[in-house]
């Protein structure tokens, strides 16, 4: 019991850090904030890789363990790229005026 | 090849402190892209540690899988054009949601045969899974809406709601049913059944005005799968990065909520957009003043200062890169042209912002909503593209109307008031607006990104004179 309650101590303790620095987040920035949390929260792909790799993995486990490492690495690759694509985009000013 | 399990805490610690320090870096533009990368060294981190695990032993299946997902995942991101970001946002969270819920469901059968399946576990597994296959069904009605594939209008029957929570009751009974004895392994999936078609049934009366919010909540749900996750693995990284996914959708769909005065109930089973639709006729007859393209641009060219309110006509319409040339020509002329953001204008938060600086708008030139209103009796000319319910007065003297109480930009205010729209078909919340009637009022009838260039093409003649 005790392990799990020291995680829920982590869990409040990160939930108010996460509600901090979003406080923190520009309007301007929501859309490429929710991208990168999104890709942040791909993290799954750990649970995904120790289900898939486990030597006596069943099949079923196998299968859905597959599945979730797909998933999971689409939404790590093409959040973080996105991201990161979206946020380029943001200039303060103009290139050059003639 | 196996890394030293001691070793391990300390790498997810290190992939933690990445996550956190990348939020932490992309509160402004400056730092943002700062974010994104320590955030992906964060990511780097985990899976390396992870796939060093001695646990770890099988390795073809995850190569696999890693290349397929990198084979997917690179073409979306590059291909996908920024119009289609909200699709693309709630294609993502239903992934992730389900990668959760399959593992999720994976560990349940994995425990049952050898054995591990407490109590608390149990719950963990069970608000993960649940969390984790509505979320799915619910981002993929979410993405068939945005993308129209389906109806974008909400559908409402008569007792909705009652059936909603029956089945959602239902649900969460057999997933207490199932903490209590995990062994009835017959009800696993008659409980992952019924979180799927909850999922469904929570979408179908959401309207497009309302996608912001729910988009936001998604995401939350997604983070605080994964979070749930943590617990069945007794992983603090998963939980640390639920936690801030989590928190982070959480406090957009706030934001949201405000910012439509709303409530997160009212959101999810007001079915917003049915009510209203039959006052809309009731307008029709009333006059209005109409102007022609080479009117407004001369109305815009003697203006000292201009705002311009984008909705999601504008993305609609992909005018944003139309307005940026007359932004350019209007500044080049000495107006002062900016740019004012309705948080929930648009399909998700921050939507508008994205579509302009994809368009080179520099982005000091977007105000957000609190800062521009005191300052909007000071301006010569709104011009309003494709927006709506987020300039409608009516949300500021009519309290029967259904957006009363709603914040808006007081686009009213302006000397002049230029409206860009189709036809007087009334928005996304049905709502006639009583804006369109004024005497300070013109109507611009047309396509916005046909009607932005003829102004931008007049302009370009009175820059000749």
């Amino acid at each position: 019991m005790g392990a799990y309650e020291f995680d829920l101590w982590v869990f409040m303790l990160a939930a108010f850090l996460g509600f901090q620095l979003i406080r923190g987040v520009s309007p301007l920035l929501h859309t490429p904030l929710m991208s990168l949390t999104n890709a942040i929260s791909a993290i799954t792909v750990v649970g995904a890789i120790l289900l898939t790799g486990e030597r006596e993995a069943s099949t079923l486990s196998r299968i859905l363990g597959f599945s979730a490492v797909f998933l999971a690495v689409l939404n790590v690759v093409s959040g973080y790229l996105i991201t990161d694509r979206m946020l380029k985009m943001f200039k303060k000013r103009e290139p050059e005026k003639k | 090849m196996t890394l030293d399990n001691a070793l391990l805490p300390f790498l997810y610690m290190l992939a933690a402190m990445g996550f956190i320090l990348a939020i932490k870096w992309l509160g402004s533009p400056a730092t943002a892209r700062r974010g994104v990368i320590v955030g992906e060294i964060g990511m780097l981190l985990a899976v390396v540690g992870t796939l060093l695990r001695f646990e770890v032993v099988n390795y073809q299946w995850i190569l696999v899988a890693f290349f397929l997902g990198t084979a997917v995942g690179i073409p979306i991101a590059y291909i996908m054009p920024m119009t289609a970001v909200p699709q693309r946002t709630a294609f993502s969270h239903a992934c992730g949601a389900l990668a959760s819920a399959l593992i999720g469901t994976a560990e349940y059968y994995k425990g049952l045969n050898q054995g591990g399946l407490t109590n608390v576990v149990m719950i963990a597994l069970i608000v993960e899974t649940l969390l984790g296959f509505l979320t799915f069904t619910a981002s993929m009605m979410a993405f068939g809406k945005l993308q129209e594939v389906l109806a974008q209008r909400p559908i409402t029957f008569k007792g909705q709601n009652f059936v909603n929570l029956g089945v959602f009751a239902a649900a969460a009974g057999i997933g207490v049913a199932l903490i209590v004895s995990p062994e009835q392994t017959f009800l696993f999936p008659i409980f992952a059944a019924l979180a799927l078609l909850f999922g469904v049934l929570l979408i179908i009366p959401i309207g497009g005005a309302d996608m912001p919010t729910v988009i936001a909540l998604l995401n939350s749900y997604a983070g605080l799968s994964a979070s749930a996750m943590g617990f069945v693995l007794n992983n603090k990284l998963l939980i640390v990065a639920g936690a801030l996914d989590g928190s982070s959708g959480f406090i957009l769909a706030i934001i949201m909520c405000r910012a439509m005065n709303r409530s997160f109930s009212n959101v999810l089973f007001g079915a917003f957009g049915q009510l209203q639709t039959t006052s809309a006729a009731a307008g029709e007859a009333k006059p209005v003043h109409s102007a022609s393209p080479e009117e407004a641009a001369q109305i815009l060219d003697s203006a000292r200062n201009v705002v311009v309110i984008p909705g999601y006509g504008m993305a609609v319409a992909q005018a944003q890169h139309k307005l940026k040339e007359m932004f350019e020509l209007l500044s080049r002329r000495g107006v002062d042209v900016r740019f004012a953001i309705h948080p929930v204008a648009g399909r998700m938060p921050g939507h508008m912002n994205v579509l302009l600086a994809e368009a080179d708008v520099p982005y000091d030139k977007l105000w957000e909503m609190d800062d521009i209103n005191p300052e909007m009796s000071n301006v010569d000319v709104a011009l309003i593209i494709g927006a709506n319910d987020v300039v409608n007065p009516g949300a500021e003297t009519d309290p029967k109307s259904a957006i009363a109480g709603m914040p808006i930009i007081q686009a009213y205010k302006a000397r002049t008031v230029m409206v860009i729209k189709r036809s007087m078909n009334p928005g996304f919340a049905g709502i006639d607006n009583e804006l369109y009637y004024r005497d300070n009022t013109l109507m611009l009838f047309g396509d916005a990104k046909a009607f932005l260039s003829s102004i931008v093409k007049e302009l370009g003649a009175l820059a000749k004179v």
